[in-house]
């Protein structure tokens, strides 16, 4: 290998008692790209964070080096334990750093020409004017329409993925030797994440920077990296090139994570009974928004003339990029928002009128969220009683309490969890928790609305595979709500896609993955990461 | 049926409980101040029983001594016991603190919740009313209850109350507005839950922190107010000793016996203290902004 432009060597962390990151070492030359790969709670941001220097833990420990190369006019730099003038200098100029929000790393209240101009005048010197320019140049580079108009936007004026572009830029700004970039997609649609993607491959390229990339999903790490570790619990359990990493994974948590992948063309659900009565039937929804901007009001039409049907037993995968409309027709089933216009009827029951309370028993909701949709001061039993008492569905507080220990069960997790708050679960226990909350009233249909969208792709997998067995076992209907084809595909019997609130292509899954019609969702199949990485492809 | 495999328990089981109360045990400053205020609460309770004099024993021969063996605070123009009147203005103090703010608790966090949960017009309307409420000093909104009802007792809660009510209402309101578009009362919502259980189960425990915080706080007001308000005589009538009514009647004396004046304010400048003091470590604790924080930042890799 070249000489690596970060070194690290036998890194350590370690808070109060506990060692977070275990003596990792490694490099990451000119030109390369490092992927990090490990669940959440791994270790892989501490690592990279006590790297660069960057970790603001109080009473964090490190201990080990970690080396930035000396560039043409500077001595090598060592960052654990460097004065605060020193990272001053190397942050920004000599690192540039994405993080996994894009929502929340930019300031709100800074045009995008400042954020960006902000560290080029702070490490180069520059003037208002050059700045400006340059800012103009690197807009054009991370590929943002009309760079010019957008330099005096604010990030709210922004889609997700624009603003991860920003970020970028500014991360570039200084060109910088090396680039961290800490789950960069992880909260974007797969059409964005593949955009982004290509865009790091192709900026790497250009400017032949060094890049470590942070990742849960492997497949993500496949498309970018040239080399890979593994981490688990705080210890690279495998280092080596991508290529051996897929092809001759030497440890367990390796195949697993591989196999824990969204992959296109994986079996999906088994086939359900065709001639199954239809429980849902939608028929023309339509729902419209007020919007009151400084302009004026104006209505977003959210929902257009939508209709579809699910029949007992089956999924229906409901796809779309985020702003398609998908989680309004979730909203507008379960009552949370009120359509314009359209009917749907349960088992040729509406959906809308006096019987709405009884109907709300036969359809519950799953939400993306697991931090947010489980109330922080109530414990895992009393959320999962809540439907059980508000229907009065278990009498007396014993009969609940058999019934939420059978719901825990039911989803694999201990009837002792009961009595954990929501903050004593890690992010797949409490999705259980949300999902057994949802089955108990016995609900002939469940919404999952992006249920496992924000989970380590190791614990989508195993979320994936329960409701799965759920549906097998208690005849259950599932209206699947979802961003990502690959997992839309394992799951669905039917598959709608949507693109701004209208029906692109509905028909069974298996034709449709089989021989898609529309553009669109030939482009949505494209972006989901293949099961070989990049550099296995020739050319 | 899938089980949690390890790698899905691990992070639980290493999750410590974060008890709002060993957080707050961890604080020497929080747990000096709520010492001082048992303290407080015991004195102000058996202060009949634990006066050395009785308040209105006047001695006309000892009056305006200093400070000593038998008059521990010393005595005022009258003679009376300044320790002994301490005592029970105290008491009088808290009574009145905590009963306004109590008043002001339940009235305006009713309002503020009602208000921000069922939105559209009537949150606007009662809103506005509270806006306008905000607009008066509290001085001066005090002074015109005390007016219209006469000085006293009862008058005194209630001016006080009336006073607190809107900057509860207000809490309770900015609150609500931010949980009750939380995932977890949505998906409450969808099971058909009625609007008390909501309220009482997801809402209330979630803006509980603020509140608390808020009560605390506005008790070491309660008690500034109705000094000031005694002061004026427009709050607790002779002869029930006041602290503030101690202080207006030391004024004449303040170049003979600076004891009148300092033992009252001491007893104000502590309890006002205290509760500031236990405020701000409640506010450490239970601001579920923070306390989300602490917890994301203990649970991220």
């Amino acid at each position: 290998m070249a000489d690596p432009v970060l070194g690290v060597r036998d890194l350590r962390v370690r808070i109060g008692r506990r060692e977070i990151v275990r003596g990792i070492s490694f490099d990451v030359a000119r030109d390369q790209t490092l992927g990090i790969v490990g669940e959440s709670g791994s270790g892989k941001s501490m690592t990279v964070l006590a790297a660069t220097g960057l970790l603001d833990a109080p009473g964090a420990v490190i201990s080990g080096t970690s080396t930035l190369a000396g560039a043409a006019d500077s001595a090598p730099a060592q960052l654990v334990g460097a004065s605060a003038r020193l990272l001053r200098e190397v942050h920004g100029g000599r690192i540039g750093f994405v993080f996994q929000d894009p929502g929340t790393s930019l300031n709100p209240l800074l045009t995008v020409e400042r954020q960006i101009t902000e560290s080029l005048e702070a490490h180069r010197n520059m003037t208002r004017q050059q700045a400006r320019g340059r800012a103009l140049e690197l807009l054009e580079a991370v590929g943002l329409p009309q760079p010019q108009t957008r330099l005096n936007s604010y990030p709210h004026q922004l889609s997700g993925g624009q603003r991860q572009r920003v970020m970028i830029a500014i991360a570039l700004a200084c060109d910088p030797e090396l680039l961290i970039a800490d789950e960069p997609t992880t909260s974007l649609d797969v059409t964005t994440q593949a955009q982004i993607i290509d865009l790091v491959r192709d900026l790497q390229r250009d400017f032949g920077t060094a890049v470590v990339w942070i990742s849960h999903d492997l497949g993500v790490i496949g498309q970018v990296a040239d080399d890979v570790t593994v981490l688990q619990d705080g210890q690279a359990v495998e280092q080596a090139p991508v290529l051996d990493v897929f092809d001759n994974p030497q440890q367990p948590y390796t195949r697993e994570l591989l196999n824990a992948r969204p992959l296109i063309g994986a079996p999906g659900p088994p086939p359900a009974d065709s001639e199954a009565p239809v429980l849902l039937r939608v028929e023309g929804l339509d729902v419209r928004f007020p919007v009151t901007t400084p302009v004026g009001r104006s209505t977003v039409h959210a929902v257009k003339d939508l209709s579809f049907q699910i029949r007992h037993g089956t999924t229906l995968g409901l796809v779309g990029e985020s702003g398609s409309g998908k989680s309004t027709v979730a909203a507008s089933l379960t009552g949370l928002v009120k359509p314009d216009a359209g009917a749907a009827s349960l088992d040729g029951l509406g959906v809308r009128g006096a019987a709405v309370k009884a109907l709300r028993r036969r359809i519950s909701l799953v939400f993306q969220d697991p931090f947010s949709s489980l109330n922080p001061r109530t414990r895992a039993g009393a959320a999962i009683g809540e439907p059980l008492w508000v229907h009065r569905l278990a009498k007396g507080k014993q009969a609940r309490q058999k019934r939420v220990a059978e719901l825990l069960e039911l989803v694999g997790l201990p009837a002792a969890f009961a009595s954990r708050y929501p903050h004593e679960l890690s992010g797949g226990q409490r999705q259980r928790v949300s999902i057994a909350r949802a089955l108990a009233t016995e609900p002939d249909l469940l919404i999952l609305d992006e249920s496992t969208a924000s989970l380590d792709v190791s614990v989508q997998a195993r979320v994936l595979d329960l409701l799965a067995d759920l549906q097998r076992e208690l005849n259950l209907t599932y209206l699947f709500i979802g961003h990502d084809l690959a997992v839309i595909q394992r799951m669905s019997h039917d598959v709608l896609v949507m693109r701004d609130g209208e029906a692109v292509e509905y028909r069974p899954a298996a034709q449709l993955f089989e021989s898609p019609e529309q553009d669109y969702t030939r482009a949505l199949l494209a972006a989901v990461p293949p099961a070989r990485p990049r550099s296995a492809l020739p050319g | 049926m899938t089980t949690c495999t390890p790698a899905d328990t691990t992070t639980a089981e290493e999750q410590t409980r974060l008890s709002a109360v060993r957080l707050l045990a961890g604080n020497p400053v929080t747990v000096v101040s709520a010492i001082v205020l048992a303290v407080l609460v015991v004195v102000a309770i058996t202060a009949q029983w634990i006066a050395p004099f009785g308040v209105n024993d006047i001695d006309v021969p000892n009056a305006l001594r200093p400070p000593g063996g038998e008059h521990w605070f010393g005595t005022d123009e009258l003679g009376r016991d300044i320790f002994s009147r301490v005592l029970v203005a105290i008491q009088a103090s808290l009574r009145v603190a905590v009963v306004s703010v109590a008043f002001a608790v339940v009235v305006g966090v009713t309002i503020g919740l009602i208000a921000s949960y069922r939105g559209g017009w009537l949150d606007t309307v009662v809103m506005r009313v509270v806006d306008v409420m905000f607009a008066f000093p509290v001085l001066l909104l005090a002074l015109a209850v005390v007016a219209i009802l006469g000085p006293g007792v009862t008058t005194t809660i209630l001016a006080i109350g009336s006073v607190y009510t809107p900057i509860f209402a207000r809490v309770a309101r900015a609150s609500t507005l931010s949980v009750r578009v939380e995932p977890f009362v949505q998906v409450s919502r969808t099971m058909g839950t009625g609007h008390l259980y909501m309220l009482g189960r997801h809402i209330l425990p979630n803006i509980a922190g603020p509140l608390i915080v808020q009560t605390s706080l506005s008790l070491a007001f309660a008690i500034l107010s109705e000094a000031a308000l005694s002061f004026l005589g427009l709050g607790i009538q002779p002869p029930q000793p006041s602290l503030g009514r101690m202080i207006f009647d030391s004024q004449g004396f303040v170049t003979l016996a600076w004891w009148m004046a300092v033992f009252p304010g001491a007893a104000i400048v502590v309890t006002v203290l205290a509760f500031n003091l236990l405020g701000d470590g409640l506010r450490d604790v239970l601001d579920p902004k923070q306390r989300t924080m602490i917890e994301a930042r203990r649970r991220s890799g």
